[in-house]
């Protein structure tokens, strides 16, 4: 009895999607829960601060570093489809421009945040807008960080000639982390620069 | 195994990346955890047995019921539901492996080494006297108490970071075994077929996605509180100390559900094969854990009813919780009419889900009791608390636990268990946990504070208590029936061969222990028992479908 055929003739399930997709659907859905709490929290505080400085003091709507973050996210997307279709110099130039954009997007946070910290001394530890404000938008810089280290690797394989376009779900994979991280990004945006001032 | 001197069975152990081998290694460490937080437990009892007992000081009974509820949680609870679906969710929709499988391997490890890290506390600065210097801030680790004003040094630090470490590789089973069952059934396998228990799986593998990473962000909130000045919880600068009991309980209410699904993925396996009928109800026992999943994420404020809450909160988290008791109470039902008019086999892991009906059903009407927000007021934190969720946790999800292993361990290990031993198991540990836990009911009742490590001689309290303590001798002596039991059978047990209960779904269709691919050939199925259609090609179930 062992392991037969248990029986015929039945009919197949539809092919639903590839593990590696839904895989990645599940981990952007925790990752998801994870950045709800921190948004919940900046929410709950908005106002809250004992002691400046306060929102509407310091933060500038950060024009440049959103329009870098949602070119990029078009930028992976030809760089998939160019995979795809076998066109490896394309995928490669688009790729490394995803990643300059990332970059572009953390050199604009790194210059916002020395100005918060030098010149506006605000810190994790100077009032609840600080607390909730660094570790928000500190958490998403992380992500794309993250991100950017995965594009990084994909780069450095691509340029040793080992991407081929049979790897192309996996970097669409890596491509959907990246769309995540800009969804991310709109929601901190929203609630950082907009509403919270 | 491929080779038999020690250091290739523990490199083929260590090394593995086979379902099979991981479950067995996540149930095994749960059970070794169990031995110990039950151990926690007795040290607790003892104390306990006298008014003014002075056995263990305060510092130590508060280190050791920290310890005990943190460890009972996550690192039994946990690591055997997850063990048990990671062995039985590819058998059951007949696949070679896991979606992920080295992604298994790695939630193993982190799960262990998070509570390896969490037990590294004993090794504090006061030693190894008793808990040593082991969390003592209770196993929800309430703000300000949490925070470093009040809890100085590294203990609650490691209460913050073993869970933290463990709840990834939580996170990592739940993606996991929701891939698997998405994308590796095998032909055939539709939704509509899938035994209950993968049904059951998925719905607690949604549960720890949505509510493992709030508590992941809510304990770095604490970290970045207690190590970099952050005020997230700090009430001095505008800190809520309450929205820490929010963020804690969003996880720890459905981490309830979490833990209970599995235990009614157990017995809904279970239960039918031993009244040899098939489960009464299938659809709406889907829809039923698919409706507590859901539901079970908006009611987490009913712990907090003495904390304050507004009066629309407190109507809104009383109603939600006893909406709750509807799909559980169908679910009771529904077992009961599977039961009903079948020819009931009382074997051992029968034997537990019985119990587990009747004791699991108390757990849910003292549940309703204390989802009246009024009622609550007046026995929250009293041991009427420590009543209901032991029944839920001991009552309900140990005694499936139990069933589950007297079940499934022909299966994992090819040997029959003794049922002598499994039933003075069965029975020791019935009486043990009838007396610990209903009578704390009427300490609760009489009004006994949890957590107090002592109490005073006039209060009417003391033989309660001692009855309390007295069960637990036969809870350990019933544990120690249950060890002869495996040991025993991993030695002299007779053979089990593929199918020694006579059962339907998949994995009972391959040899006992099955070979590390499961199946030689990938199955194909045509209704929800598989193994009946094969049994019986005169009258097969894909006939009724």
């Amino acid at each position: 009895m062992s392991s037969a055929t248990l029986a015929s003739g039945a009919p197949l399930p539809p092919l639903v999607a590839s593990r590696g997709r839904v895989g990645m659907l599940l981990l952007i859905l925790s990752e998801s829960a994870f950045f709800s709490v921190f948004i919940v929290a900046y929410l709950f505080y908005l106002g809250k601060s004992l002691t400046g400085p306060y929102p509407r003091d310091l933060l500038d709507f950060p024009l440049l570093g959103t329009l870098a973050l949602l070119t990029s996210s078009g930028t992976i997307v030809l760089a998939v489809r160019g995979l795809r279709r076998g066109r490896l110099a394309r995928f490669a130039a688009l790729l490394f421009a995803t990643i300059a954009l990332g970059l572009v997007f953390l050199g604009l946070t790194a210059l916002e945040w020395r100005h918060l910290i030098f010149d506006a001394g605000l810190t994790l530890r100077t009032n609840l807008f600080g607390t909730t404000f660094y570790s928000l938008v500190g958490f998403h810089a992380a992500h794309v960080s993250a991100g950017v280290l995965m594009m990084l690797l994909i780069g450095a394989l691509a340029t040793l000639g080992h991407v081929r376009p049979e790897h192309a779900e996996r970097v669409e994979m890596v491509s959907w982390y990246w769309h995540f991280v800009d969804v991310v990004w709109i929601a901190v945006v929203s609630v950082v620069y907009v509403i919270g001032t | 195994m491929a080779s038999n001197d020690w250091t290739g069975v523990l490199h083929s152990w260590v090394a593995t990346v086979d379902h099979k081998k991981l479950g067995i290694l996540y149930v095994t460490s749960g059970v070794i955890f169990l031995v110990i937080g039950g151990l926690q437990a007795s040290a607790m009892r003892a104390q306990l047995f006298y008014a003014d007992n002075t056995l263990l000081s305060p510092q130590v009974f508060n280190r050791l019921f920290t310890v005990h509820g943190t460890t009972m949680v996550f690192f039994v609870g946990m690591p055997i539901i997850i063990g048990f679906a990671n062995y039985l969710v590819p058998l059951m929709i007949g696949a070679r492996d896991m979606a992920f499988p080295r992604l298994n391997a790695w939630g193993y490890w982190m799960f262990l080494f998070g509570a390896l890290l969490f037990y590294f506390s004993y090794l504090g600065s006061e030693g190894l006297y008793a808990a040593g210097s082991a969390p003592d801030v209770g196993w929800f680790a309430y703000t300000p108490l949490s925070g470093k004003v009040f809890s100085r040094g590294n203990a609650t630090d490691y209460w913050i970071l073993g869970i933290l470490v463990s709840g990834f590789g939580s996170v990592s089973a739940a993606i996991n075994l929701i891939a698997t069952t998405v994308t590796m059934r095998c032909r055939g396998m539709s939704f509509g077929r899938l035994p209950l228990l993968v049904w059951m799986m998925l719905v607690m593998s949604f549960l720890i996605i949505l509510v493992m990473p709030p508590l992941t962000a809510a304990q770095v909130m604490l970290l970045f509180d207690r190590f970099l000045g952050a005020h997230f919880f700090d009430t001095q600068n505008g800190g809520d100390a309450v929205l820490w009991q929010h963020f804690f309980w969003f996880f720890g209410h459905p981490e309830v559900y979490i833990l209970v699904i599995p235990g009614f993925a157990f017995a809904s396996e279970i239960i039918p094969v031993f009244s040899r009928k098939v489960i009464f109800g299938y659809p709406i026992m889907v829809a039923a854990t698919c409706a507590i999943g859901l539901v079970s994420l908006g009611v987490w404020a009913h712990h907090m009813f003495v904390v304050g809450l507004s009066k629309p909160l407190g109507v809104w988290f009383s109603a939600a919780t006893m909406v709750v008791g509807v799909p559980t109470g169908i679910k009771i039902f529904n077992w009961v009419g599977t039961m009903y008019g079948g020819r009931i086999r009382f074997r051992p892991p029968m034997l537990f889900c019985t119990a587990f009906l009747l004791q699991f059903l108390v757990a849910g009407l003292t549940g309703i009791m204390l989802a009246g927000a009024p009622f609550d007021w007046q026995l929250s934190d009293s041991y009427f608390v420590v009543a209901h969720f032991h029944y839920v946790l001991i009552g309900g999800l140990v005694f499936t636990i139990f069933g589950a292993i007297y079940y499934w361990f022909p299966k994992m290990s090819g040997r029959m268990v003794n049922e002598t031993l499994a039933r003075w198991h069965f029975w020791l540990f019935l009486v043990g946990f009838q007396l610990t836990f209903s009578t704390m009911h009427v300490q609760g009742l009489l009004g006994m504070p949890r957590r107090i490590y002592t109490y005073p001689a006039d209060r009417g309290w003391e033989i309660w208590n001692q009855i309390t303590t007295a069960g637990v001798v036969f809870q350990i002596a019933g544990v120690l029936c249950f060890v002869a039991a495996i040991v025993h059978a991993l030695r002299r047990g007779p053979p089990a061969g593929p199918d020694p209960w006579n059962a339907w779904t998949l994995e009972w269709s391959t040899s006992s222990p099955p070979p590390e691919y499961n199946f030689a050939e990938l199955p194909e199925v045509r209704s929800r028992r598989p193994l009946w259609d094969l049994k019986h090609p005169e009258d097969p179930d894909w006939r009724y479908e």
